[in-house]
């Protein structure tokens, strides 16, 4: 992979404000594959402010491959036809700050790679969007090899990965605060 | 409709502060802006993420670093959408409701690229706005503007392979908010858009030219560079108005560079 230095300035971002609800979820945009589908699991998790409160008017946005490690680039993010897993989901946060996507346990997408979803969160209050990765597993040699996960500072570094309870993964975003997620920026402005 | 008639919330949303003081907290900030770009610093391109004049950042910005890294695997892709994710005619917003919107009808139009001036095809474009009395349909927007029952202010549509949009749509009224004091937003169209790449995801507002309320605006004022914030407003263009029917603006959107190299994005 080699990066392109960006020739144009960007676009700067805006806040997506308080009143995206009815312009960006979309039916079954929280269910990347139908809750009955075999290895179906949940990610769940509550976004919170820097003190400790839920944000109730936040979306969260869901990118990964399929178990496989397949990146899914098939048609249909928004119009879900119940079987076309296009690996993209989409959902506003409810009054306690919680979000919930039906999915399945992202594959690695190379060999050695240690297997994450990315997450994108917007807020109302939250200038720009943030970028996050939300990674499977801390305690293995996949997270020892792994860029990121071995350059952030040990005490952040369980941010990023997902806990887990009867149903599939627990993420909880936290915006500001002592245990702050870590937030991803990509080498562009 | 209620009238807002309990007091004001407390905390750090409370429309407290008068717009005097708002202007004097952007002035102080723009004030060490320019005193750093004298001093060698590099131009900003993005809005602050702490930016106390809007009050509802300040619980909602990191404070911590971003961690810089390298895109991987699925970052350096993005969700594809097709003709069966956006309905044909959702890109008209004057057509959807089963009547004509009350305001001044306009297009806009623009090419979606990325930073290397290529464009952006075949990607989903999403818009929402207040209607031309400054009214969201939305639950949560109270204030005592009317609700055109022929106007629900959203609209999506795909770029075609020169990464261009076209919605046709209402003028969007400015509107009053509780950051402050009489704060009022600069009229203004959310737009939600897709790169190639995950890295390049942005929403964003644009803008109308010559408005009166960017200075006092702290959305528009976090991006604290004046020729980056420029960058988000409209031009008008008569090329695109059309003769007895609608005004026209052109606005194009930038993202992030790509990190695919030409030859991995044939292979993908």
């Amino acid at each position: 992979m080699s990066t392109h230095p960006s020739t144009l300035p960007p676009t700067p971002g805006q806040t997506v404000g308080p009143f995206f609800g009815y312009a960006l979820p979309f039916d079954g945009g929280a269910d990347l594959v139908p809750r009955a589908r075999a290895g179906a699991v949940r990610l769940h998790g509550t976004v919170y402010d820097g003190a400790g409160e839920p944000v109730p008017d936040a979306l969260v946005e869901l990118w990964q491959a399929d178990e496989h490690g397949r990146i899914p680039q098939a048609q249909g993010s928004r119009a879900r036809d119940g079987w076309t897993f296009t690996g993209f989901g989409r959902t506003d946060v409810d009054d306690t700050g919680h979000y919930s996507f039906t999915t399945v346990r992202p594959g690695a997408t190379a060999a050695g790679q240690a297997p994450f979803f990315a997450v994108t969160v917007f807020a109302r209050g939250l200038l720009h969007r943030l970028l996050t990765r939300a990674y499977l597993s801390l305690d293995d040699a996949l997270a020892a090899g792994d860029p990121v996960l071995t350059s952030v500072p040990e005490g952040r570094r369980h941010t990023l990965v997902v806990g887990e309870d009867e149903d599939g993964y627990v993420f909880d975003i936290r915006l500001q605060g002592a245990d702050e997620t870590v937030f991803l920026e990509f080498g562009d402005a | 409709m209620t009238q807002t008639s309990e007091p004001l919330p407390s905390g750090p949303d409370a429309a407290s502060a008068s717009q005097a003081e708002i202007d004097a907290e952007m002035a102080a900030i723009s004030t060490a802006y320019d005193a750093s770009l004298r001093d060698g610093g590099a131009a900003e391109t993005q809005p602050r993420l702490d930016y106390a004049p809007y009050r509802s950042s300040l619980l909602r910005h990191p404070t911590k670093d971003v961690h810089h890294a390298d895109p991987e695997g699925i970052e350096l892709y993005a969700p594809v959408f097709g003709h069966r994710d956006v309905g044909r005619l959702e890109s008209d917003l004057t057509i959807q409701d089963g009547g004509e919107p009350v305001g001044e009808r306009m297009v806009v139009t623009g090419r979606v690229l990325d930073g290397d001036g290529r464009p952006v095809r075949r990607q989903l474009v999403e818009i929402w706005q207040a209607n031309s009395a400054g009214r969201y349909i939305h639950k949560r927007d109270q204030h005592p503007a009317p609700i055109d029952p022929h106007f629900t202010g959203v609209g999506r549509m795909l770029t075609d392979d020169d990464g261009r949009y076209r919605f046709t749509t209402i003028k969007p009224g400015p509107y009053p908010w509780k950051n402050h004091r009489n704060a009022w937003r600069p009229a203004h169209i959310h737009f939600s858009l897709f790169g190639t790449d995950f890295t390049q995801r942005l929403v964003t507002q644009m803008y109308f030219p010559g408005d009166p309320l960017f200075a006092l605006d702290p959305i528009y004022q976090a991006i604290v560079d004046p020729a980056a914030r420029a960058r988000l407003v409209a031009t008008y263009d008569h090329d695109v108005t059309q003769h007895e029917w609608a005004t026209g603006y052109t606005w194009d959107i930038v993202l992030t560079g790509s990190h695919r190299t030409p030859m991995e994005e044939e292979t993908a």
